[in-house]
């Protein structure tokens, strides 16, 4: 077992990445992601660390750069945040297509304009269907396993895709937490060197990144589709595995109090703490409300969720992107599509709060269950919107 | 739990008015400047309000009104330049504030446009943008303010680094030479090219100055003490102490080729104006060949009367 140190979680989150050995990282400084980059350059110049560190001129070039590097075989990691996600995109979904397996840290933060360096999702679901594995993290401690965990499932050759670490910008990246380490034995055990499927190498020389003709680009996609939904396997026997090394136990979808629940709260990353909160003081009040957390987002393990939520009478969805113009917003929508089809389903509530880091308390959670739940919202609310 | 957020405050004009005339306990700045948004966020003994008084100060003796310039701006610390001028000010998208000011300059070609942004926002991300707006020749005033990194993100190393400084990115020192940002004006084709530094205000005023008389590229480069981010793991000391430094180690040569205005690290600084030139705008190359062609019936090569 490894030592336990309260530490900031952007800094594990380096270290985490460090005990998995990359061999490059590549990154550009954008605000609530600078701690983990800058510690791993640290951990380089200083020699404990025996990888590349490519201080490049933009976010477009660190994928670009993380590409290549994965292509030869390399570990890659990556760090990133809202405009340079949005600057990286077009190698985003390169990296997923292309079946490159590199892991990324998103600290999540709110899209420009107005210019926001603050925490909400909409980064994450500007790049929804970029075909990556994509987690997202509550704490400190699952920010630390998330990443040997990724570099493990992604680069499984079964897997071959890479994965998205989210985790929320300011209120979780800047934080100090008790985050148990792993020895480096542990994850020796837990992460077998990266054997890529196919790689560049003079030996066997293959060309990638080649035109998608009409007769193959549909084949091609779906080929993408089927590995993304098969890893799902993978992914838990990761988890399972992980949980024998440390005796964390995680899985796609936790729950916390739901079993008698007539009311579910369904949240992502950070705010499934503050609405453990307000489960605990809903249920001192007498209500039967529980907690879903949604850890894997992509792929969406809609069996879990539809046997969970079928349960229940309502299900209070707290989304924290805006999606204008649009019928709800990004979590809600799949929720509210994948149990369309059940014979019985939940009256599905959409919440949208913590917009740019607005406070989102365990009473503002409450306040919004006692909305969803007594007022007739149709599509969605904006929860808190002062004027 | 209570929230407690601040009143939106309706800014109040004709106060400021009332005040700017009674000349009460004001700073003669202010009318270029944002009320309300001064005192700045930057840090003890940094170069930015030098470099921004000096603009305002090119501004008063160019006799501007606020109403004839537009200043556009890109992220990190120089980019807050932007929201504290009152005037039109444009805080765009990291690096993109040279393409967003091309499509202003081309709409309103009287509008004396400015670009006043940092070397990490211009020469990172933005690099491709300006060395392609000096090849056009946009009618663009840039101001370059070189702290030598990214200042606003916590001090990493950037693109004008030199070779072994430390930043938070490069602990043991740089293992990349930094750009010679007056040569690679240059080289694109700036038609102005000077640099100075915040010791030197006078110069600058008078550099600035000179910069909107012209028509055509202009690029002037601020050297600035960032003692947050760069001065501190270089050990160049407090604000005041890189000004020392600056006034010790800068050598005046006008005229200098910009070839040899490289910057080592704690080594001499040239300063001056290097570059000087005339060529045909964008707008004027645009009207004398492309319109004027399309007016002969796209025929011959028309010339504009
Ligand atoms: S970080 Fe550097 S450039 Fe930014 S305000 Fe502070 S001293 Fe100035």
């Amino acid at each position: 077992m490894g030592r336990k140190v309260g530490i900031e979680v952007s800094i594990a989150a380096a270290d985490a990445a460090a005990l998995c050995d990359v061999d490059v990282v590549a990154a550009y400084p954008i605000t609530p992601q600078t701690h983990v980059v800058e510690h791993l350059a640290e951990l380089v110049a200083s020699g404990h660390l025996d990888a590349e560190f490519v201080p490049v001129e933009s976010e477009h070039s660190a994928m670009s750069v993380c590409c290549g590097s994965v292509a030869v075989g390399a570990r890659t990691f990556t760090a990133t945040a809202a405009q340079g996600l949005a600057l990286m995109a077009e190698i985003v979904y390169i990296a997923g297509s292309m079946r490159l397996p590199l892991v990324m840290f998103l600290s999540n933060r709110a899209l420009s304009g107005p210019l926001s360096i603050w925490n909400d999702h909409s980064d994450a679901m500007m790049v929804r269907d970029c075909g990556w594995i994509q987690v997202f993290c509550e704490d400190g401690q699952e920010v630390f396993d998330a990443i040997i965990h990724a570099f493990r499932v992604g680069e499984d050759p079964q897997v071959s895709l890479p994965v998205m670490v989210n985790v929320d910008g300011f209120v979780l990246t800047h934080v100090i937490e008790p985050i148990e380490y792993w020895t480096k034995e542990m994850v020796q055990k837990y992460l077998p060197p990266f054997q890529p499927v196919s790689r560049l190498t003079p030996e066997k020389p293959v060309s990638m990144g080649a035109f998608g003709m009409p007769e193959i680009y549909l084949e091609q996609k779906m080929a993408h589709n089927v590995a993304l939904l098969n890893s799902r396997p993978i992914i838990e026997k990761g988890w399972t595995e992980l949980a024998e090394l440390t005796g964390r136990k995680y899985s796609a979808v936790e729950t916390y109090k739901v079993d008698d629940a007539e009311t579910i709260i369904l949240g992502m990353g950070t705010i499934c703490s503050t609405s453990s909160l307000a489960v605990d003081k809903m249920r001192a009040e007498g209500k039967k409300v529980g907690l879903v957390k949604l850890r894997l987002w992509r792929p969406l393990p809609s069996d879990d969720l539809r046997r969970v939520l079928a349960k229940a009478k309502d299900v209070v969805v707290l989304d924290r992107a805006i999606c204008p113009g649009g019928g709800n917003a990004p979590v809600t929508s799949e929720i509210r599509a994948i149990m369309y089809t059940e014979p019985e389903r939940p009256r599905i509530h959409c919440m949208i709060a913590g917009i740019g880091q607005r406070d989102v308390t365990p009473d503002d959670v409450c306040a919004m269950v006692d909305m969803a739940l007594s007022q007739s919202i149709k599509d969605y609310h904006i929860y808190g919107v002062r004027g | 739990m209570k929230r407690r957020l601040r009143e939106l405050q309706p800014f109040d004009k004709e106060a400021e008015e009332r005040a700017i005339e009674l000349g009460h306990g004001l700073h003669p700045d202010d009318k270029y400047l944002k009320p309300g948004r001064i005192p700045h966020i930057w840090c003890p003994g940094c170069g930015l309000g030098v470099v921004l008084t000096c603009f305002i100060g090119a501004l008063r003796q160019k006799q501007f009104g606020v109403d004839e310039c537009a200043v556009v701006s890109g992220i990190g610390c120089t980019g807050r330049v932007a929201g504290y001028l009152d005037m039109d000010t444009y805080h765009t998208t990291h690096g993109r504030a040279i393409p967003f000011a091309t499509g202003l300059a081309l709409a309103k070609p009287d509008t004396h446009v400015a670009v006043f942004s940092g070397d990490g926002d211009l020469f990172a991300i933005g690099g491709n943008h300006l060395i392609h707006a000096a090849r056009r020749n946009v009618n663009l005033k840039v101001i370059c303010v070189n702290n030598f990194n990214f200042g606003m993100t916590g001090g990493q190393a950037g693109p004008t680094t030199p070779l072994d400084a430390k930043t938070s990115t490069t602990p043991l020192g740089n293992a990349e030479p930094g750009f010679n940002l007056p040569y690679l004006a240059h080289a694109s084709g700036a038609i102005y090219v000077a640099r100075w530094t915040t010791f030197h205000p006078r110069q600058l005023v008078h550099s600035i100055g000179e910069s909107f008389d012209r028509t055509g590229f202009t690029f002037i480069e601020v050297i600035a003490p960032c003692p947050t981010g760069y001065g501190r793991p270089n050990k160049l000391g407090s604000g005041l102490e890189e000004m020392r430094y600056y006034r010790d180690m800068s050598e005046i040569r006008y005229g200098a080729d910009p070839a040899d205005a490289e910057i080592k690290l704690r080594g001499k600084i040239l300063v001056g104006t290097f570059e000087a030139a005339d060529r045909p705008d964008f707008m004027e190359t645009y009207r004398t060949q492309v319109i004027a062609r399309a007016q002969a019936g796209g025929k011959g090569k028309g010339r504009a009367a």
